[in-house]
């Protein structure tokens, strides 16, 4: 048997912008394809029984929905190249109806495929790189990572080589591919923190040491969202880049080990390390990496170089920073403000492609949209694309000077909603219209704040704030990290509401404070409009809903939103 | 009727007796669970005969750790198809403990597990009758793997090359 993982003696091929896939990568996909249909066909032979098939099926992203079979297809850290957005554009042509629906964890489902069509569907992904694998079930799951990875000004280094590291240690790990519960992994290299690395179950920040000024990890471990969330706590401050990986074994091997297996809802890791204490946690994982650190585990700095080599940057020009809104019409000028930000070389910008136009579910693309995203991609921004966990679209190489063009076309097709980071850049499950676990409906809500909040400058005037949103307390929505947090709860069959603030899903995580009794779902958006209010009368100058909320508590919010009746 | 396993990529006729079943067969190589290997150790080592242990997912490799020159046989126990802490017990036992006997696989074993429980370290696996003639298939499932671990339960043809995480360099 080969073992290719990332000590594999190849090198990139010169200019690779993204991991490419060597003998064995291709070698694992095709066989997990010929795996899952072999599985698949003795399932609907009658050789496996629904409830054996379920446990191999959840292995592979599939979920039978309300309506239909639910599959989840990985895009490891968020990474498109325009050849894999055009197949996922026909697969949502072909197998699907004409859509797909980006994740918060960077991934894409498709919500209607047909179950004996799904190995032909992983077929077609293998044949561009990608897969399903590891997408559910109590296994680790797809790495992610911040999209302005490799190009925001303030990185202190690529996160991306170490979740491809991350990602290949963990696919079909013997190990732990039965865990207690899902477990999700998040990279980042910046101070900023853009994916929720302290609601993961292991966070890691790529940090440098001092005095040393070597660059290494910081390790957390603990944090999750779900019915009971937490924030991670750092169980290692510093760890040499060689050991990552046989800390992160000797972490999972602690949970596979005494993670809890009575209890689904206390089985994550955060609960374990909440009942041992993260000193008696982290005593345990140092104990266990003492018996792994010496082993095969280690990657040596010449296999962290070849990794990197996958990661080049594209052939920048050499530019001159422009204005390209000078003189041009107001709403370009909105749009550049809010859904372009900055780049580290001269000359380009990051452009946000908005998958949050009032009336479409958010993060939904058609077949059509992605089909043009791919062909703006290799018109503006070197063939790639990246999924950002707030559920849009990333073009992250743009010359300044070619966003209006950009814009235009954007523009044209509903992708150019100048709402990325305001109120309306809502984060949002799919809720009760797909998902069998939920309690309440999402898009619909979404809907209705989008109909209550149409006026942009009172948006704009509210500044940075962020809504988000979950159909149930699985907290697929991540309400508990929203500036203002919305939950669905089944109140005698009926949908209802129960409504937090003050959360947030940075480097400054925390968790949001419930104001008060759930809302019937007509009075969500009123509710909500009151606490801007509070807001908008009480802020500092150039004070965030977010810092108003925690200079004030939730005490004059609370009292307005509840101050009088709202008409039903 | 004789129990078939799986041993060593091998249909064979298990040898071994579980205790409830050992009473006409007092000759047999014995499997006792870690209770009654504590409670009279001296008892099942003055039957004379190979003695094999079997552990539950709760148990702790360390438990067995002093004994384990004893023991032919360890059967980790997987107690239904989410059970995952056999597979970590199977890799200490091999990789930190040195055990060199066999390493079986019992409870719910389908053939859909078997890579991985031979990635760890598990040579032998009771499987139901309708798994175990298309079982070998699965060893080679896949021909290739990213991570390190601990292959001795896979046909040698079939192995890594490179040593288990917990392995000396």
């Amino acid at each position: 048997m080969s073992l290719g993982y990332w000590r594999d003696s190849g090198h990139a091929k010169y200019g690779a912008r993204m991991y490419r896939y060597d003998i064995t990568d291709k070698t694992l996909v095709r066989q997990r394809v010929a795996q899952f249909r072999d599985q698949t066909q003795r399932f609907l032979t009658g050789a496996l029984s629904e409830d054996e098939f379920k446990h191999l099926r959840l292995r592979n992203g599939l979920y039978i929905q309300r309506h239909a079979p639910m599959l989840r297809i990985a895009i490891p850290y968020g990474l498109l190249s325009t050849t894999q957005l055009r197949t996922l554009a026909g697969i949502a042509r072909n197998y699907d109806r004409g859509y797909g629906h980006f994740t918060t964890r960077q991934n894409l489902q498709f919500n209607w495929p047909k179950l004996e069509q799904v190995p032909d569907i992983l077929a077609e992904l293998a044949e561009v790189e990608m897969h399903a694998i590891q997408t559910s079930g109590n296994c680790i799951r797809n790495t992610t990572s911040d999209h302005l990875a490799g190009i925001t000004p303030d990185e202190l280094d690529d996160p991306r080589p170490w979740c491809e590291i991350i990602r290949q240690w963990s696919t079909f790990h013997p190990e732990f591919s039965y865990l207690p519960r899902k477990f999700k992994i998040a990279v980042t290299g910046a101070p900023q923190d853009r994916a929720a690395s302290l609601v993961h179950d292991i966070g890691v920040h790529i940090v440098r040491e001092t005095p040393s000024g070597e660059l290494g990890f910081e390790i957390l471990a603990g944090g999750g969202l779900g019915r009971t969330p937490i924030i991670g706590q750092v169980v290692r401050k510093f760890l040499p880049r060689e050991h990552l990986l046989s800390y992160l074994e000797a972490i999972l091997r602690v949970y596979n080990l005494e993670g809890r297996r009575d209890n689904l809802t206390k089985a994550r890791i955060k609960i374990l390390v909440r009942s041992l204490g993260i000193e008696e946690f982290t005593r345990r994982v140092e104990a266990e990496w003492e018996l792994l650190r010496g082993g095969g585990l280690r990657v040596d700095a010449a296999q962290i170089e070849r990794m990197r080599s996958f990661f080049n940057p594209p052939a920048y020009l050499t530019l001159p920073n422009v204005a390209p809104e000078a003189g041009r019409e107001t709403a370009f000028r909105a749009w550049y403000r809010y859904n372009t930000t900055a780049h580290k070389v001269p000359g380009y910008r990051a452009v946000y492609v908005s998958l949050k136009k009032p009336g479409v579910a958010p993060g939904d693309a058609t077949d059509v949209q992605m089909d043009l995203i791919a062909d703006l991609a290799d018109r503006f921004s070197f063939g790639e694309v990246r999924v950002t966990h707030t559920q849009n679209l990333l073009l992250a190489d743009v010359e300044q000077s070619r966003t209006y063009e950009l814009w235009q076309s954007l523009e044209r097709a509903g992708l150019a909603t100048p709402n990325i980071g305001t109120l309306t850049d809502i984060i949002c499950c799919p809720g009760l219209d797909f998902c069998s676990l939920a309690n309440a409906g999402s898009i619909d809500v979404a809907r209705l704040i989008n109909e209550r909040f149409d006026d942009y400058d009172y948006i704009y005037d509210l500044g940075e704030i962020d809504i988000k949103m979950s159909g149930c307390m699985n907290a697929c929505g991540h309400h508990h990290v929203g500036n203002i947090g919305i939950l669905g709860v089944d109140k005698g069959g009926e949908e209802w509401y129960q409504i937090t603030i003050g959360g947030a899903a940075g480097a400054d995580a925390s968790l949001g404070t419930v104001i008060g009794p759930s809302v019937p779902k007509a009075q969500v958006a009123e509710t909500i409009e009151r606490l801007l209010e509070v807001y908008v009368q009480e802020r500092d100058p150039e004070e965030r809903f977010l810092d108003t909320v925690r200079r004030l508590g939730i005490k004059p919010f609370k009292e307005r939103a509840y101050a009088a009746p709202i008409a039903a | 009727m004789p129990r078939r396993l799986l041993r060593d990529a091998k249909i064979v006729v298990d040898e071994w007796r579980y205790v409830a079943e050992a009473a006409a067969d007092s000759a047999a190589p014995l499997i006792v669970t870690l209770a009654q290997w504590q409670l009279e150790p001296d008892t099942w080592l003055a039957r004379g005969t190979p003695l094999g242990v079997v552990l539950s997912p709760a148990h702790r490799v360390e438990l067995l750790a002093p004994d384990l020159r004893h023991f032919a046989l360890i059967a980790a126990e997987f107690s239904g198809p989410s059970e995952g802490r056999g597979y970590t017990q199977g890799r200490l036992l091999r990789e930190h403990w040195n055990f060199e006997g066999e390493l079986r696989a019992t409870g719910y074993v389908r053939r859909d597990q078997l890579f991985f429980m031979a990635r760890c370290g598990f040579n032998s696996f009771e499987l139901s009758d309708t798994d175990i003639e298309d079982a070998y298939t699965a060893f080679s499932t896949f021909t290739a793997a990213y991570q390190p671990a601990n292959d001795s339960g896979l046909p040698r043809r079939l192995r890594t090359s490179v040593p288990a995480a917990g392995a000396p360099i």
